[in-house]
């Protein structure tokens, strides 16, 4: 019993004493770091990952993430966590908090892009049995990229106990690219194949044809080897027609997105080019009065508010249409009534409000672009495989076009309003002899216009430049898509936009973006010639006035 | 829609009416001020980065008459208003000169726009200042050229990629915005990586529109080049606003500068100004000057532009220094030619030294080009620029390119013997 006693007693001194050697290791390790070279920096990090304490994980994230300091009085290692106003400053090596911390006691420790992805490939090995599963799908992927040899062993042990699918998933794929790559009989690595063989990647792909091409390579092809590579040239081949599938899918859904931009900036010249025949060049710069309320918001959300940031970009929509739309009627009630039926006179006049507008931004808010910023649910991109990822804004880019359009139509074809509108487009004086205020609708139809311009605005400020040029950019664009799409037409807008928008992103990838948008205007200018009217041309009396 | 031609004749005619409108005013010519054109673009496209270097004029000739002006005489700025539109940019040249009489001018930022003005000063014989780093293979008797010339960005930029501590890289996507600038860099980096034994099949160069928006297919383009096994990086010569929808598609589509490292000769810390730059930490930046760099100059120098500007949060960069070194050797030089007579000023400003920003000291060579420093830095997450890599010394900027066959036996030399622009044989 005292024996017993007495072996445990020392195995706990032995743990103790463990415990304090790899404090120190990890401590010695991290002093590395401290050094204005590169390559010393490089070697401690190794020394950390090598180090074996479970400390150092936390270690290198924070030395990934960038928020890694030293105490400029005793060079000690510290994080900052933020609390309010204050940074309060803890031990990197033990978590141990030191206190509230001024930016002049500390200097950064500073990586490069060398040390950044070896940080990665070590926390991939470290943390492949980590409780997070998006830290066990990211160490999965830094095997499947780096494919060390001696990670075979605990990646087949670390699947084993994969309760995740999702990570089970990864984690095969990363199993597979190891046991082809280091394989030791065919029989392993024609296993290997088959997964691989599902895998849409490129990474993959480029694995497979390099293996190929080694394998072709070989002077004397043994029968082994013949039979290697005749799997290999399967797999490869299922990869590359997965691939181009995922390429045509992802080129659609390119087109649509450029398309749905195209809509988003042209749908409100529908209205005021399309229905009431007005010729607005200072369309553009009502978008830019949209994308520039959505910069006013979120300063204001930023001053007042800082937590309600995230959602300022749906606060600004409805902002944005009543101010745009305020505009537009504003110039319509004291420029544009003045000029119906005068289309070089009203061309003339809204392309100085044009220019005027955009110098009044630029002396207002400054030349320089304004940052508006992406909340978290509209930043990255939802990765279906290695070979194809859709990026979220322009998802949700999509989306509210197709929201808009749809919205514009029950205004149209279900409200009071919408029916005044037509009517009065359709035949002014018969409108006005039915009673309707046709000026009054006038402005309400230019209001709206503008209003939905400067509701793309508001999107496109995710997409592009808050600029005084904002408007300039899509102005033409926009008359080419009303244009091809036919006049007064919402449906042939829609129509419009997408083929437009989905060409282009066809031709792309062959003619380069410059040529691309030459095709395009060659192809628009040889299409009016043949159909004057556009697409889907209005028929009937209207067509007369 | 109405006839094109109208449209484009109402356009054009709109545009003059209202740029020449915008034009600030010129004063009286007097025996007792000197005058400093300014030939920047207060309005358009490059109105984002060319404003910043008409208020650093501004501000480097303020303090030239707080210290007493010029041989005795008061310093005056003329500024006009190019506007982005290029033919405008040599009628404002020439109105500077004949009008205004204007004894030097500091200006233009894109390429075409200097190659427009050239044969206005030349005709004239007047000089300009250019501050911007350029594609090089040209050398006028009338311009001085401070900003970088290809050897001192893009060559040693590229050099360090593929050195192990920048990565290695094997693969190369060069792309541009598609006019002069880019064209030419790109045509000496493909003829330098080959020269290096880099394959046709590991380059790919991609041109784009100025102000391109839609960046999805080119970005997934350069993530399906680099995603083929071999490190890849790249280079961007893209110009202007269209570098922040770029850089954002980057960041969404998850391009990463551990995987795949942009270096950027067009984006400073003014156009990371506008740019939440999270996303893009550790992608690069090749210039001479980095506003983050410690030295007592660059301390006096920001603190100076902070106080001139009146706001804490405006940033420097490296144009800004090109213009302060080409403004600070331009008065060096009249000091010493005791006039502003463009032939003497010119002879003067050989052998000009001017303390750079960055540590170390800035000469005027007789290529009209400057021996400055070469820095590459990497994006923070605060928009500033930190330098991870510096050349040990000074390099002379080179004004026709060792790399491309038919300039590299050209020589620029505007002393005696030499006296040309790019010539085999001396002229004497």
């Amino acid at each position: 019993m005292r024996i017993i006693l007495k072996t445990i007693i020392a195995a706990f001194f032995c743990l103790l004493a463990g415990q304090a050697t790899a404090q120190a290791d990890l401590a010695d390790a991290a002093k590395g770091l401290l050094s204005k070279s590169y390559s010393d920096k490089i070697q401690a990090t190794e020394a950390i990952a090598a180090s074996g304490d479970k400390r150092s994980v936390r270690l290198l994230e924070i030395l990934l993430s960038g928020d890694l300091y030293a105490l400029e009085a005793d060079d000690r290692l510290v994080f900052l966590v933020k609390d309010g106003d204050r940074q309060i400053a803890s031990d990197a090596v033990t978590g141990e908090e030191i206190g509230p911390i001024e930016r002049t006691e500390i200097s950064k420790i500073r990586i490069n892009n060398r040390m950044r992805g070896l940080i990665k490939d070590l926390l991939g090995r470290l943390t492949l049995l980590n409780e997070d599963p998006a830290l066990r799908i990211n160490a999965a992927n830094a095997i499947f990229k780096s494919r060390p040899a001696e990670m075979v062993a605990p990646l087949t042990e670390a699947l084993a106990m994969e309760t995740d699918e999702k990570v089970a998933a990864v984690m095969r794929r990363a199993l597979a690219a190891l046991n082809f790559a280091h394989g030791e009989t065919p029989d392993v690595q024609a296993d290997a194949l088959v997964i691989l063989g599902e895998q849409p990647d490129p990474e993959v792909r480029s694995m497979l044809s390099a293996e190929l091409n080694r394998l072709a390579a070989a002077e004397n092809p043994s029968s082994e080897n013949q039979a290697l590579a005749a799997k290999v040239r399967q797999a490869l081949d299922k990869v590359e027609e997965r691939l181009a599938m995922l390429g045509l899918v992802e080129n659609v859904f390119q087109g649509i997105s450029l398309g749905s931009v195209l809509l988003l900036a042209a749908i409100g010249l529908a209205i005021t080019f399309g229905v009431m025949g007005v010729i607005n060049m200072a369309h553009g710069e009502m978008v830019m009065i949209g994308a520039y309320t959505t910069y006013m918001v979120q300063e204001l959300c930023r001053n007042f508010a800082p937590d309600m940031l995230t959602y300022s970009l749906i606060a600004a929509v409805p902002l944005a249409f009543i101010v745009a739309g305020l505009a537009g009627m504003a110039i319509e009630r004291s420029v544009i009534r003045f000029l119906y039926g005068r289309p070089l006179e009203t061309l003339l006049a809204t392309w100085g409000i044009s220019l005027i507008l955009q110098q009044f931004v630029r002396t207002v808010f400054g030349p320089t672009n304004k940052e508006v910023s992406s909340p978290d649910w509209l930043s990255g991109a939802w990765e279906i495989t290695g070979g194809l990822a859709l990026t979220y804004n322009r998802i949700a880019i999509i989306l509210f076009a197709a929201a808009v359009l749809l919205m514009l139509m029950l205004v149209l074809r279900k409200t009071a309003f919408g029916l005044e509108m037509r009517a009065v487009t359709q035949n002014r004086k018969m409108a006005s002899s039915m009673g309707i205020r046709t000026g009054w609708v006038d402005a309400m139809t230019f209001g709206l216009g503008s209003g939905v311009a400067g509701m793309a605005g508001v999107a496109l400020s995710q997409i592009d430049n808050v600029s005084p040029n904002l408007g300039q950019s899509y102005i033409v664009d926009s008359f080419m898509v009303v244009v091809f799409g036919g006049v007064g037409n919402l449906w042939g807008t829609l129509v419009g936009a997408l083929s437009l928008g989905i060409t282009n992103k066809f031709l792309e990838p062959y003619t380069g973006a410059v040529l691309a948008k030459i095709c395009i205007l060659i192809f628009i200018i040889l299409f009016i010639q043949k159909r004057p009217r556009g697409l889907f041309a209005l028929k009937g009396r209207a067509v007369e006035n | 829609m109405l006839g094109l031609r109208k449209v484009a004749g109402v356009f054009t005619g709109a545009a003059m009416l209202a740029t020449s409108a915008l034009g600030l005013g010129t004063a009286q010519a007097a025996d007792d001020v000197i005058k400093v054109g300014v030939l920047h673009s207060l309005t358009g496209t490059m109105a984002i980065s060319e404003t910043t270097l008409k208020d650093a004029v501004l501000m480097m000739v303020d303090d030239l008459n707080k210290n007493g002006g010029l041989l005795g005489k008061k310093v005056e700025a003329v500024v006009v208003d190019p506007a982005s539109n290029w033919p405008l940019f040599a009628e404002k040249a020439r109105e500077l000169i004949e009008v205004s009489d204007v004894d030097v001018v500091f200006g233009c930022w894109t390429s075409v726009s200097r190659k427009s003005v050239l044969p206005v000063f030349e005709e004239l014989n007047s000089l300009l200042f250019y501050p911007v780093q350029y594609e090089g293979e040209e050398s006028s008797r009338n311009v001085f050229y401070t900003g970088a010339a290809p050897n001192q960005q893009a060559i040693p930029a590229v050099e360090y990629l593929m050195s192990e501590e920048g990565g290695s890289v094997e693969r190369w996507v060069l792309a541009g915005t598609d006019y002069v600038y880019p064209r030419t860099t790109n045509k000496i980096l493909e003829a330098f990586l080959k020269s290096k034994g880099v394959a046709e099949e590991d380059i790919m160069i991609s041109y784009t529109p100025f102000g391109h928006s839609d960046w999805q297919t080119i970005v997934s383009d350069i993530k399906k080049f680099g995603s083929e096994g071999k490190k890849t990086a790249v280079v961007s010569t893209i110009n202007g606003d269209a570098n922040v929808p770029f850089y954002k598609e980057l960041g969404n589509q998850g391009i990463d500068a551990a995987d795949i490292p942009v270096v950027a000769f067009s984006v400073g810390e003014e156009e990371l100004a506008g740019l939440d730059t999270t996303p893009l930490v550790g992608h690069l930046a090749a210039w001479n000057y980095f506003m983050s760099i410690e030295s007592e100059e660059n301390d006096a120098f920001i603190k100076q532009w902070k106080a001139f500007i009146g706001d804490d949060k405006r940033v420097t960069n490296d144009p800004m220094e090109a213009t302060y070194l080409g403004f600070k050797m331009w008065t060096q030089a009249v000091k010493q030619a005791g006039t502003t007579d463009v032939d003497a000023v010119r002879q003067a400003m050989y052998g000009q030294k001017v303390k750079n920003l960055t540590g170390g000291t800035a000469v005027m060579n007789t290529n009209h080009h400057l021996s400055k420093p070469v820095l590459i830095g990497e994006i923070q997450d605060n928009g500033q620029i930190e330098t991870v890599w510096r050349t040990d010394d000074v390099v002379v900027g080179d004004a026709w390119s060792d790399y491309i066959p038919e300039s590299a036996k050209l020589i620029a030399d505007w002393t005696y013997p030499y006296v040309c622009g790019g010539c085999e044989k001396p002229m004497y």
